[in-house]
């Protein structure tokens, strides 16, 4: 491959790979924020305020 | 009114049915996302429209109307809870017929698109053998097809009917057992399975000789390209045909999610993994091509890199002149085939939803009924020896005219006509995930509708002027009009037609002050939902 379709290449896969781990990571982010949120205020949860 | 009485004490609403979580509808709309344009249209695309270039005009194409109308569809169907029509009625009473014509394209398109995942479940059989020979064009076109010149043909062809009904059966089967254990279930199995038959094929075929020619001429940039409006044109055309939105999926799929479910976040993801499989598909299909460059010694440029030629011609050429080739046919045409099933699901799915909401009946019921009248019409038209050219003009005319047609009345009535934008950024940022700002009242509501609005003129314009695919001007216009006005006509029928229970009983969920005081003035909404179909 030529220098600057390699580039090309990496770049591509940077920002779109890239894009859609990092929206795997902020999804799983949010999902266990919201979980212990719900823990947090849930009476039935062992540990959570009375 | 006569509508509201007919439907008025014919009973309580039954629970609607969820996906079992997250995961299963992200996978669920990642295999509606994921289908047949990512693996045989997004790399010719790019590679006509400015090659590693076509990253930019891509890239702020998806994030400037591909996210941003996919975040619509989610905020739209999980705040009304129903299928298309149901949400748009909801809405505005006055709105239902728009909901019906999305139900009405997604019903022609499951017509023909059944009949591309019967070729390629046949070729998949055939790359055993290689049984297209040294002349996989005359074996498709005059063997396979038994292609006959445009018109209405009676004449069936044994074997794309035996295919098309073995995958009528299959897609029937799998709507009957409903959202989570038939659609989620589906895709739990299909979606890892065609990622690792996909990465297969490309891991192959990156190492085969001549792939770095296909690389080079995929990924070097020309950027003269950029100054040209038509490459950009062509990059809002992929995000958008590419992501299944504005034509009911997104709507009726976020309807099944539970109420606090995350649905920017969730966006995302599926934006992000649907052009993760197309640059993937551009890597595997432009190395392919690079190797049959190679070993035929013509130019990369006079090959077949797109559609039916790509997958169906190439394809098979590429797989005879490989080491262990009925492998690499049975991982291409078995890809495509999980790619097309996933999709058809999705696409039924909005149909099934549509029906079982209006006519009152259950999943099974919707699927059965529903199923075997597009089973019927689907074999009549399409297993015949006119499929070619009838697939390839109601193709073009539901997707430019129609699709395109529904997201540009879509964003301009809910956002314009409606003004109900604020209290949909409102219902998405109620939830965890990515906070949604002005900007995306603006990119919905301003910067879509022109963009897409653009390219539906031109659209237009050019199937006025010039006839599609050469073809006789009496075919094109009678069968390419001819659907856009039968499913003008559905929608207007439907929407005529009597709720079994009414949907109007509904109220969506309250908005939380937090969100509303930064929002500004919003519809809000009581504080308990009721009337869920």
């Amino acid at each position: 491959m030529t220098t600057t379709a390699l580039l090309f290449f990496a770049l591509a896969v940077l920002l779109v790979w890239g894009g859609l781990v990092a929206s795997i990571l902020r999804l799983r982010a949010d999902t266990r924020r919201e979980a212990a949120e719900v823990a947090h205020h849930d009476p039935a949860t062992p540990g959570a305020p009375r | 009114m006569s509508q509201q009485s007919a439907a008025s004490g014919a009973g309580a609403h039954p629970p609607r049915e969820q996906w079992s979580g997250q995961l299963g509808f992200v996978l669920a709309a990642i295999g509606s996302a994921v289908g047949l344009g990512n693996i045989w249209r997004f790399p010719g695309v790019a590679y006509e429209n400015g090659g590693g270039a076509f990253l930019v005009p891509y890239l702020v194409a998806l994030l400037t109307a591909g996210i941003p109308i996919l975040w619509l569809d989610y905020s739209l169907g999980h705040r009304f809870r129903g299928a298309a029509p149901t949400v748009f009625r909801r809405l505005r009473r006055g709105a239902e017929p728009l909901g019906w014509f999305q139900v009405a394209i997604s019903c022609a398109i499951t017509l023909y698109y059944t009949v591309i995942i019967a070729w390629a479940g046949s070729y998949m059989v055939f790359s055993f053998t290689e049984a297209w020979g040294d002349d996989p064009q005359t074996f498709l076109v005059s063997d396979y097809l038994q292609a006959a010149d445009p018109g209405l043909s009676t004449q069936v062809v044994p074997q794309v009917l035996a295919a098309l009904v073995i995958t009528w059966l299959v897609a029937i089967g799998i709507l009957a057992l409903g959202v989570q254990k038939g659609v989620e279930r589906a895709n739990r199995i299909f979606i890892p399975l065609l990622l690792v038959m996909f990465l297969s094929l490309v891991v192959r075929a990156v190492t085969l000789e001549g792939a770095a020619d296909g690389l080079n001429a995929f990924f070097t940039p020309h950027w003269e390209a950029l100054a040209d409006p038509g490459v950009w044109v062509a990059a809002y055309s992929q995000i958008f045909f590419s992501l299944s939105i504005a034509f009911g999926i997104m709507i009726t799929f976020s309807s099944y999610l539970r109420r606090r479910a995350n649905l920017t976040s969730t966006g995302l993801v599926v934006g992000f993994a649907n052009s993760s499989f197309e640059l993937l598909a551009g890597i595997g299909v432009f190395s392919a091509i690079g190797f049959m460059a190679a070993q035929s010694g013509i130019a990369i440029e006079d090959t077949s890199y797109q559609g039916i030629l790509l997958a169906f011609v190439a394809f098979p050429q590429i797989i005879s002149m490989m080491p262990a080739g009925p492998v690499f046919g049975v991982l291409f045409f078995g890809s495509l085939t999980l790619a097309g099933l996933t999709s058809l699901l999705s696409i039924l799915q909005v149909v099934s939803a549509a029906f079982q909401e209006k006519l009152g009946i259950s999943p099974r019921q919707a699927a059965v009924r529903i199923g075997a009248v597009a089973a019927v019409l689907s074999i009549a038209l399409f297993s015949t020896t006119t499929a070619l050219p009838l697939l390839d003009t109601v193709d073009a005319y539901v997707n430019e005219v129609g699709v395109l047609g529904s997201a540009v009345v879509m964003t301009i009535l809910v956002g314009l006509g409606l003004r109900r934008l604020p209290e949909l950024q409102a219902h998405l940022n109620a939830r965890a995930g990515v906070h949604v700002g002005t900007w995306w009242r603006v990119l919905v509501g301003v910067i879509a509708p022109v963009a897409l609005g653009y390219i539906l003129v031109s659209g237009i314009v050019e199937f006025a002027t010039v006839p599609y695919g050469e073809m006789p001007w009496s075919f094109v216009n009678t069968v390419g009009w001819g659907v856009i006005g039968l499913a003008v006509a559905l929608a207007l029928g439907m929407t005529f037609a009597p709720w079994r229970r009414s949907p109007d009983d509904f109220t969506p969920a309250d908005l939380p002050a937090r969100v509303l005081t930064r929002t500004g003035d919003v519809h809000g909404g009581s504080t308990t939902t009721r009337g869920e179909p």
